[in-house]
């Protein structure tokens, strides 16, 4: 049976209309028409907003702030986000990369959600109508998240200063084993000022690896520097097991893809 | 519940239904205008057999409300041929014998046609990763690629 759309020109309405029962808000539909193709029964009706600025990127000072309505196409190509562009990419085929949008990505369930993780090593805000949130907050609450997000803002790291990793299986397109993203800064002797490194599906969403962020802190990017770093990687996960991998798989190879992205 | 109206150009031609809300394009196309090109093979987003064309960009019919897609430009596989004459990737799909059992065929030539409206001139990668999204459970994919890479020549002699 179709579930009834209902499209509003405003966030503040398509909000309201969100308050009932059931509603869902559609972005891009790789999630939530997916869930009702599938015969998920809490799905009742469907609400989108057509507000223009929910599909708005603005880039200024090196500030950044991304529509939650922005598919993951526009970002790979938009000259000003090129750092990201491996990120964006990283989700689905060209046209799921086509449809699904940076507000769907934030609430994508492992094994997807590879954009997410990105957004979490920038350290990236999320908007809605009431407010922002920290990434870390708005992921630990998602579940009873029931404002739209209208952006995710955060700021452009420095030239170099972003690195991002999709382990699949399948190439170019896979599902993925692990995502790992990194901001980190380096002080004139080579040594690691700051750190973030945030992780895909090494729990039931994407998390940061706090050990070896710590790890890292004043260690140069050798085989040596990052050997401690390493060592903690595995701190604090709980991966998903699902038809990719096993949650010891994930556990076991997580070490492997972070050393060598943090030499590459 | 009330029907509600939908209108897109599809192949050219003006197309306006009633539908119900909520109903997907897929659905649309196939049940209420019947063209049938379009696949529906896993209704999840994985396989790519529903992929249409929509206002230039490849879209996945099955993940695609049809109300979303008033006043849209939609091509479909079964728009391309013109006056019996199949279209260059159609010809090459079937002279490298890309078809096998033909489900994921029309997702795979939209996906292509994308790609050659946008690079005439693909390389092998470019042809890889434009049909990353498709799946084809006959695992035909090396003539599948040698049919979009036979195609672009020949728009490209055509060209010349």
């Amino acid at each position: 049976m179709a579930l009834a759309l209902q499209t509003f020109s405003t966030v503040k309405d398509a909000n309201a209309a969100l308050k009932a029962a059931g509603t869902r808000y559609l972005g891009g539909g790789t999630l939530v028409v997916r869930a009702a193709n599938e015969g998920d029964v809490s799905v009742s009706g469907f609400v989108r907003s057509t507000e223009p600025s929910l599909s708005a990127i603005t880039v200024s000072g090196g500030k950044v702030s991304i529509g939650a309505s922005v598919t993951m196409a526009a970002i790979a190509r938009h000259r000003d986000l090129a750092p990201l562009a491996r990120a964006a990419r990283a989700v689905g085929g060209p046209a799921i990369r086509n449809m699904a949008t940076v507000g769907g990505n934030l609430f994508a369930p492992a094994p997807y959600g590879d954009f997410t993780v990105a957004l979490l090593a920038l350290d990236a805000s999320v908007s809605t109508n009431g407010g922002d949130l920290p990434i870390e907050t708005f992921l630990a609450t998602r579940e009873s998240h029931h404002a739209i997000i209208t952006a995710v803002g955060f700021s452009l790291p420095l030239e170099g200063g972003f690195r991002f990793l999709k382990v699949s299986r399948v190439k170019p397109k896979g599902v993925s084993v692990l995502s790992i993203a990194t901001v980190l800064e380096q002080a004139p002797d080579g040594t690691v000022s700051s750190a973030r490194i945030a992780l895909g599906c090494m729990a039931d969403r994407p998390m940061r690896a706090k050990a070896a962020e710590n790890a890292l802190l004043g260690r140069k990017l050798t085989s040596d520097g990052i050997a401690p770093a390493l060592a903690v990687a595995s701190e604090g996960t709980s991966p998903v097991t699902d038809p990719i991998a096993s949650a010891w798989y994930r556990n076991e190879v997580l070490p492997v893809h972070l050393g060598r992205l943090l030499l590459a | 519940m009330a029907k509600v109206p939908v209108q897109f150009t599809l192949n050219g031609a003006e197309k306006a239904e009633f539908i119900d809300s909520g109903t997907t394009l897929l659905n649309t196309l196939r049940d209420k205008i019947g063209d049938t090109s379009p696949k529906g093979g896993c209704h999840q987003g994985t396989c790519g057999a529903c992929s249409v064309i929509i206002n230039g960009e490849l879209r996945l019919s099955c993940l695609t409300l049809a109300e979303t897609c008033n006043g849209a430009a939609i091509t479909t596989t079964s728009g391309l041929s013109e006056g019996g004459v199949l279209h260059p990737l159609q010809r090459a799909f079937l002279d490298a014998f890309a078809t096998q059992c033909g489900f994921c065929t029309p997702g795979m030539i939209m996906a292509a046609k994308v790609l050659l409206d946008q690079t005439p001139n693909p390389s092998r990668e470019d042809v890889v990763e434009a049909l990353s999204g498709n799946i084809c459970r006959c695992t035909g994919y090396e003539p599948i690629i040698q049919a979009v890479l036979t195609a672009a020549r020949s728009n490209s002699q055509n060209a010349a």
